[in-house]
C-alpha cells in the first residue's frame, strides 16, 4: 500500500503533536507524583522541622532528623560555585570560538568541546576522587580533597559544554550589519564585543548559563562521588557536603516503601524540581526582558 | 550492508531473549560489599565442580540484599549484620522463613594513614573519635591536626554494625560517607589526618591493596594492657580483638537442589578453605553443627 503524500503529512503531524504532548503530560505527570507523595511526608514531619531544620539525619542513632537545610545549603553552594567558574569561562570560550578563532582552531576545538558532554558523570567522578582530590589536598594544605569545591570544580566542567554551545549560537545569530555600524564608528574589536555583540546577544547567553544551571543543579553521580557526603551543614568550599540529589540516590535505596524517610526524600525531589523550574521561570523572564530592549 | 543490518538485529534480539538450556539452575546472590568478593569466590569454585549450576553474586550492601530476599528477588541474602526486627516482621508478613547461615567471622579493622605516629587504640576512643567527641589526634597523643573520619552509607552492615557495637550513638556529622569499601581504602591511603574502618578481607589480601599506604590499628582493653591485631587468627577467635562479626547468608527456608549444595560447600571444608584464602576467618565447629541444623531441620520438616 502506497501512502499519498498528503496523507503522510497528516499522519506525521499526529504523530509530533502526539509526542510533543506527551512530554507536557508526563512532566505534569512527574510533578504531581513529587507534590502528592512530598506532602505525606508532612503528615509525620512538621513543616518547620523539613524546612527550617539543620540536621539531615534519617537513620539517626536515637532518633530520625529531617531537616532539609543543610542538604539545600549543599546544593546551592555546589552549584553556585560551579557557576562562579563556568560563567566566565563559558562566555569567554564562546566569544573567542565566534570572534576570533582561526577557523583551522576551530574545527579542532568545536568537536572536542561537544565530546566533553558526552563525558559520563561516573568517570568524571572517579577522576574527582582519583586526581582532582589529591591536587586540591595538596594546592589547599587539607588533609584530603573529598570537598565541595571538588564538586564544583567537576560541575562545572559538566556545564562548560552546554553553556559554551548555546552562547556560540546566540552569539553569531547577532546580525553581522550590527558589527560593521560598530566597526563604522571606530570601535575596536574588544569594545564592539562588549558593547554590541555580547549585550545583543544577551538573551541567548542567559538561557545558556541557566541550562548550564540546570545542568549542575540536577547532577547527581559526580558529587555523590567527590564531596564526601558529609551530613553535617557546610562551613565553606573546603568541607564535604551533601548535596539533594546524593541524600536521594543513596538513600533511597534502602528504604522501605510508604515509610516517613520514603516520603521525606520525595519531598527533597519536590523541592529540587521547584528550584529548578523557578530557575526556568526567571530566566525566562529575564531574556524576554533583554530581547525586548533589543529591538 | 543494508540487507545484514537487520539480520544482526535480528540475532541480538534472539541471543537476549534466548534462555539457559534445560537443567542449569541459577542462583541469585545479592547483599553486603563486605562478601561480595569472597563470595564470588566461592561461587566460582563451586561452578567448576558443578556446571549444572549458574550462580550471579552482587553487592549493594546488606541493607539492599535482606529487601531483595523479602522481595523475592535474590535466593541468596548476604548480610554481614543479622536481620533486625522490622525486616523480620515484613518476612513474617510475606511468608518468607529466613534460615540465617553463618560462612566466616569478620575482624573489622581500624584503618589510619601509614604516618600517622598513633598505632593502638581503646575501643571507647575509636568509639568518641567516630562520634565526633574527639575531634583533633592531639587529643589523642597525636599530631595537632583535626581527624578526617571515613565511614560507610547507611545502607551499608558495617555502617550498622559499627555504629551498635563501637560508636553507640550518632556518627559525626562530618563523617565522610564513602560508596564503597574499596573507595574508602583508596581515601584514607592519600589522606594523612583520615582514619576509617574497613573488613579484614579487604585488608589482608596485599596484591589487591597498596598495603604498605596505610595502617591498620592495633585495639587495647584500656590503658596499659596489650593490644590486639585483627589480622591474629587467635585473637579474633578468643574475642581479644573485640570487633569482630559473623558473615551471613540469608537463605528463604527449604533450599533445595544446586542451592542447598552451595550453601553446604560454603561453610563446608573446601568453602572455609575459601574464607581463609580471602582474608577471613572460618567458623567455629559449634557454628558448623548450627548451620547443619538449621538447612536439616527446615529440609526433613517438607
Amino acid at each position: 500500500m502506497k501512502i499519498s503524500a498528503t496523507r503522510a503529512d497528516k499522519l506525521a503531524t499526529v504523530v509530533f503533536q502526539f509526542s510533543a504532548w506527551l512530554s507536557v503530560v508526563v512532566l505534569a505527570g512527574i510533578f504531581t507524583l513529587l507534590l502528592y507523595n512530598g506532602f505525606k511526608a508532612f503528615d509525620r514531619i512538621r513543616p518547620q522541622e523539613f524546612f527550617l531544620g539543620y540536621t539531615w539525619n534519617p537513620s539517626g542513632y536515637s532518633a530520625p532528623h529531617y531537616g532539609v537545610l543543610s542538604l539545600l545549603g549543599s546544593t546551592l553552594l555546589v552549584t553556585c560555585g560551579a557557576m562562579v567558574i563556568a560563567i566566565p569561562l563559558g562566555i569567554g570560550t564562546a566569544a573567542y570560538l565566534s570572534e576570533s578563532a582561526p577557523p583551522r582552531v576551530y574545527q579542532i576545538l568545536k568537536p572536542v568541546i561537544e565530546l566533553f558532554a558526552g563525558i559520563p558523570s561516573v568517570a568524571l567522578g572517579f577522576i574527582g576522587i582519583t586526581i582532582l582530590s589529591p591536587v586540591l589536598a595538596h594546592v589547599f594544605g587539607l588533609s584530603n580533597g573529598l570537598i565541595a569545591l571538588n564538586g564544583a570544580i567537576l560541575l562545572a566542567l559538566m556545564a562548560l559544554p552546554t553553556i559554551i554551545t548555546v552562547s556560540e549560537d546566540a552569539i553569531r545569530a547577532v546580525p553581522k550589519t550590527f558589527r560593521e555600524a560598530s566597526f563604522a564608528v571606530g570601535a575596536t574589536r574588544e569594545t564592539t564585543l562588549w558593547r554590541v555583540t555580547l549585550p545583543a546577544a544577551m538573551s541567548g547567553i542567559i538561557t545558556a548559563v541557566m541550562l548550564g544551571f540546570g545542568r549542575a543543579l540536577g547532577e547527581t553521580m559526580t558529587v555523590l562521588m567527590a564531596t564526601g557526603n558529609a551530613l553535617a551543614f557546610p562551613g565553606g568550599f573546603f568541607e564535604p557536603v551533601r548535596t539533594m540529589t546524593a541524600a536521594i540516590a543513596i538513600e533511597l535505596g534502602e528504604t522501605a516503601q510508604h515509610t516517613t524517610h520514603y516520603y521525606a526524600l520525595f519531598a527533597v525531589g519536590a523541592l529540587l524540581f521547584a528550584i529548578s523550574l523557578l530557575v526556568n521561570i526567571l530566566s525566562e523572564t529575564i531574556a524576554r526582558r533583554f530581547r525586548y530592549s533589543q529591538s | 550492508m543494508r540487507k545484514t543490518a537487520p539480520f544482526f538485529l535480528l540475532a541480538f534480539v534472539a541471543w537476549t531473549c534466548q534462555k539457559h538450556p534445560a537443567g542449569i539452575e541459577n542462583i541469585q546472590i545479592k547483599g553486603s560489599d563486605t562478601e561480595v568478593n569472597l563470595v564470588l569466590a566461592l561461587a566460582e569454585r563451586f561452578m567448576e565442580q558443578e556446571p549444572k549450576a549458574s550462580i550471579a553474586v552482587t553487592g549493594g550492601g546488606s541493607g539492599t540484599g535482606i529487601a531483595a530476599l523479602l522481595n523475592g528477588k535474590t535466593s541468596i541474602a548476604n548480610a554481614s549484620r543479622p536481620m533486625d526486627s522490622t525486616e523480620r516482621q515484613m518476612a513474617e508478613q510475606r511468608g518468607i522463613h529466613p534460615l540465617a547461615l553463618v560462612i566466616g567471622i569478620d575482624a573489622l579493622a581500624i584503618v589510619v594513614h601509614k604516618d600517622n605516629p598513633i598505632d593502638r587504640l581503646n575501643l571507647s576512643e575509636i568509639g568518641r573519635i567516630f562520634s565526633g567527641e574527639i575531634h583533633n589526634w592531639a587529643q589523642i597523643g597525636g599530631p595537632r591536626q583535626e581527624i578526617s573520619l571515613y565511614g560507610r552509607q547507611s545502607n551499608s552492615g558495617t555502617f550498622l554494625f559499627f555504629r551498635e557495637k563501637v560508636v553507640q550513638a550518632d556518627y559525626s556529622p562530618h563523617l565522610k560517607q564513602m560508596n564503597g569499601t574499596a573507595q574508602l581504602v583508596e581515601a584514607l591511603s592519600t589522606d594523612p589526618a583520615g582514619i576509617g574502618y574497613a573488613g579484614i578481607g579487604y585488608l589482608a589480601q596485599p596484591e589487591k591493596n597498596h598495603t604498605d599506604a596505610f595502617k591498620v590499628i592495633r585495639i587495647t582493653a584500656g590503658p596499659g594492657s596489650s593490644a590486639y591485631s585483627p589480622f591474629e587468627y587467635a585473637d579474633v577467635a578468643s574475642g581479644r580483638y573485640p570487633i569482630t562479626r559473623p558473615l551471613y547468608q540469608y537463605v528463604n527456608a527449604t533450599p533445595q537442589g544446586a542451592l542447598l549444595d552451595f550453601l553446604l560447600f560454603a561453610f563446608g571444608p573446601e568453602g572455609q578453605a575459601i574464607v581463609r584464602q580471602n582474608g577471613y576467618y572460618p567458623i567455629a565447629r559449634e557454628q558448623y553443627a548450627e548451620n547443619l541444623r538449621q538447612l536439616h531441620a527446615e529440609t526433613a520438616n517438607e
